[in-house]
């Protein structure tokens, strides 16, 4: 079975202590979610995958996606798309200019690649507004036009890091149900981490503590919540 | 919300926002009025009692006039072009890296080296007879006796955009990385690299466009410094003619006074020509902009960039600063050599006959030097702390976005554009060449760097301890004395040592309000500059170069001896 993101023995450490220890695949379709307290390296696995691992943190283990050993090549090289807690949309480009970004170079021709972020937009319910400065639109207008960055530039596995967590609990639900639903029709394999119960239970797939054990989400959440 | 603590008395501290700017302002706007009466033959004092466009024929008929302006163009912009996309280079390409982490270490040390120290360094190492020529000669080059080159001093002025960019390398990247801090680069950099961005490419087209707003200024006035530099000119640069702020100055310094007003005409032609210079760069950075934007529609990876440029700009970077510290080094060993023939490497003895021979001069010069650095950097203290303290108590950050390019002013309006106006004003009023009148001027130029140094840091304090402590009782000023100055003493020193490194590197103001009778030790150098005496010059820049870095030591050492059993201030 080569299909899908797989962690093989992968193991972050911060120092000598071993923070994650996963061995897993995450089928295409599938969502998985790591669920652990703030500091448990939630967010160092994300970075490692996508090969961005901050200088204390080491790693070591290999990862494959769709059969492709990625573990060595810089990030650009792969196609693995990551939303974090921030939409980080770039201030200085319009949202079309935002999502034109995203898409890949082979998709040539100014009408062409027009029609595919106006095509984009659409899709997220922001038909007209190409050309708005991102900074005007509202919280959940940002993260579907961050999700749809990620999704233009095709790529093979989505990270998932604590996105919903900035949103208010009307739009969280719908949000969450925006991203998963297009992550899951592009056949792409969903890594999440969160200490969000709420969001582990949405998901409806595994939910693993960063040790690889399963975990009932209700339970440890009310743990972190204590905590928080 | 009003705060409480605005009420109390301290009405007075409000008065030192308008006062600092006019400390800042004020000289640039009078010193170009003496500037622009002179160079429409205005100025009875010197004998010009009516206007006219004399002093304009006179500039224009000057043989030399094509070449001067020609050189302060090129090198300025040259220098600040290269400079500049060497900082953006290495930023991009070596962020995050080991080689990099080195770099952004020797920063600090190479910016507090005075422009005439480093460019004294780098003429002992490119000169014929300089180090390099001496460590392959004869084997590779043949040369049994120093080549009849012109390394140094040529007419192209390749040898002074060289310094200039090793000057302004340090700056650039210390900007960068304060604007980099803010921006959240990193991150901002990691999205486009997973959309399949190379690094470089990612870097230019999504952090660059949030760090240039931010960096604009500073370029800005590393434009306008290259353009009308005088101090590296004088070492570094062709002669005959040299730049035209070079020849402003010899004009300004002539014996036949007449020959202020032809000065005056030149020093407003360079300033039409910086204020152009900033015009076009505006309109590049605009035509790079659209470039950006249009690479990132048409979503161009750039991927085959990385592997070329990283090594390209982490090589250059290391070996700019080689150069810098291979310079100082050649300073050091000049001014304890004994007999050194061409081609040896090293001297044929160490002596301390040049030391012992200047030491009493050097002595006098460096007490000068600390005099004026010491009493320019309190006062730019005072007022800068002064002014953040008043914004905080009003409840504002501070400072105004409006204010920042009044505080660049005195960094972009060239020296040698207003300090003749001023030399010119002080010389009717009849102070000139007073000590105190040049502090007052070194006061102009070190109160901005003092000001940037210290903002961040004083935002950045964590306000909740004054909030504490006035629910403890403490008023306002018992705040400011022993809770946030305290807490901020390491910056407010790092910032004091900046200012007096800035006051120490002086040498146009010096000269010039100085009526050349003060004699610091960054005059005096530069003065030694056309005897060629190595020994001598060596042994001078050594002591210019060690003034600010005594400055950094103690900035270094104070707070670590004060707060040896607190853990919460280390760094």
């Amino acid at each position: 079975m080569s299909e899908g993101l797989r962690l093989e023995g992968v193991e972050i450490a911060l120092g000598a202590a071993p923070l994650v220890t996963l061995d897993i695949t995450v089928a295409p379709g599938e969502v998985v979610t790591i669920m652990g307290p703030s500091g448990s390296g939630k967010s160092a696995l994300l970075t490692a995958i996508i090969g961005a691992l901050p200088p204390p943190f080491s790693a070591r283990g290999r990862i494959r996606l769709d059969g492709r050993d990625i573990t060595d090549l810089p990030t650009r090289a792969r196609r693995v798309g990551i939303l974090f807690q921030d939409d980080i949309l770039f201030p200085h480009l319009s949202v079309a200019g935002n999502l034109a970004f995203a898409l890949p170079s082979h998709l040539r021709g100014r009408a062409a690649r027009t029609a595919r972020v106006e095509e984009a937009l659409a899709d997220a319910g922001l038909e007209g507004m190409g050309a708005r400065d991102p900074e005007t639109l509202s919280g959940g207008q940002r993260a579907r036009v961050a999700l749809m960055r990620t999704l233009l530039a095709e790529p093979r596995a989505l990270l998932l890091d604590e996105p919903f967590s900035r949103l208010d609990a009307d739009r969280r639900a719908r949000i969450r149900s925006f991203v998963f639903a297009r992550a899951v029709a592009r056949g792409l394999p969903v890594l999440m981490v969160t200490h969000d119960a709420e969001d582990a239970r949405a998901a409806g797939g595994r939910v693993l503590d960063p040790r690889g054990a399963a975990v009932t989400p209700g339970v440890v959440a009310s743990a972190d919540d204590c905590r928080a | 919300m009003r705060r409480a603590a605005a009420g109390e008395g301290a009405g007075w501290l409000r008065a030192i926002a308008p006062l600092t700017l006019a400390v800042l302002a004020g000289p640039v706007v009078a010193g170009l009025a003496g500037v622009i009466l002179p160079a429409f033959g205005y100025m009875p004092a010197l004998g010009g009692a009516g206007f006219s466009l004399e002093p304009w024929r006179e500039l224009l008929a000057w043989p030399g006039l094509a070449a001067a302006v020609r050189l302060s163009l090129t090198t300025g912009i040259g220098a600040t072009v290269i400079a500049l996309a060497l900082t953006l280079l290495l930023v991009a390409a070596g962020q995050g890296t080991r080689t990099f982490r080195v770099l952004v270490r020797l920063i600090a040390p190479v910016l507090s080296v005075p422009h005439a120290a480093t460019a004294f360094g780098l003429a002992f190492l490119i000169a014929p007879s300089g180090w390099i020529a001496r460590l392959t000669s004869p084997w590779m080059t043949g040369w049994e006796r120093p080549p009849d080159l012109l390394t140094v001093n040529d007419p192209a002025g390749l040898a002074l955009t060289l310094g200039l960019v090793l000057k302004e390398l340090p700056f650039l990247m210390l900007m960068t990385l304060a604007a980099l801090a803010q921006a959240d680069g990193l991150r901002t950099r990691e999205v486009a690299e997973t959309l399949g961005y190379g690094r470089i490419a990612a870097w230019m087209l999504v952090v660059l466009p949030r760090v240039y707003a931010q960096i604009r200024l500073p370029v800005y006035a590393v434009l306008a410094y290259s353009m009308s530099v005088v101090d590296m000119a004088l070492i570094l640069g062709p002669t005959r003619p040299g730049p035209l702020a070079v020849v402003i100055l010899d004009w300004m310094s002539d014996p036949n006074l007449f020959m202020r007003f032809q000065a005056a005409a030149a020093a407003l032609l360079l300033l039409a020509l910086v204020a152009g210079a900033l015009v076009l760069w505006r309109l590049a950075e605009e035509g790079a902009g659209a470039l950006c934007r249009l690479v990132a529609m048409r979503g161009m990876r750039a991927t085959a960039l990385d592997r070329p440029l990283r090594p390209l700009a982490l090589g250059l970077g290391a070996a700019g600063a080689a150069l810098v510290l291979a310079g100082l080094a050649g300073l050091a060993v000049w001014s304890v050599a004994a007999l050194w023939r061409f081609p040896d490497a090293w001297p044929a003895g160490l002596t301390l006959r040049i030391w012992q021979a200047q030491s009493s001069a050097i002595a006098g010069a460096a007490g000068i030097t600390a005099l004026i650095g010491l009493i320019a950097t309190v006062a730019a203290l005072v007022l800068v702390l002064g002014w953040l303290e008043a914004a905080h108590r009003a409840g504002r950050r501070a400072p105004a976005p409006a204010v920042l390019p009044l505080i660049y002013l005195p960094l972009i309006v060239p020296q040698v554009v207003f300090l003749p106006g001023m030399q010119v004003l002080a010389l009717m009023a009849g102070f000139e060449g007073g000590l105190v009148l040049v502090m007052a001027v070194h006061l102009i130029f070190v109160l901005p760097y003092v000001f940037l140094s210290l903002a961040d840091p004083w935002q950045a304090w964590d306000a909740r301890a004054g909030t504490v402590a006035a629910s403890l009782g403490a008023g306002p000023w018992r705040i400011l004395l022993t809770v946030r100055l305290p807490m901020l003493l390491r910056p407010v020193l790092t910032a004091a040592a900046v200012g007096f490194a800035v006051s120490v590197a002086q040498y146009l103001p010096t000269l010039l309000i100085g009526a050349g009778r003060v004699a610091t030790l960054t005059t005096e150098a530069v003065a030694l500059a056309a005897g060629g005496n190595r020994r001598v010059i060596g042994a001078w820049a050594l002591a210019q170069m060690l003034a600010p870095f005594a400055g950094f030591a103690l900035a270094l050492v104070v707070p670590a001896l004060a707060f040896r059993k607190r853990k919460g201030m280390a760094v």
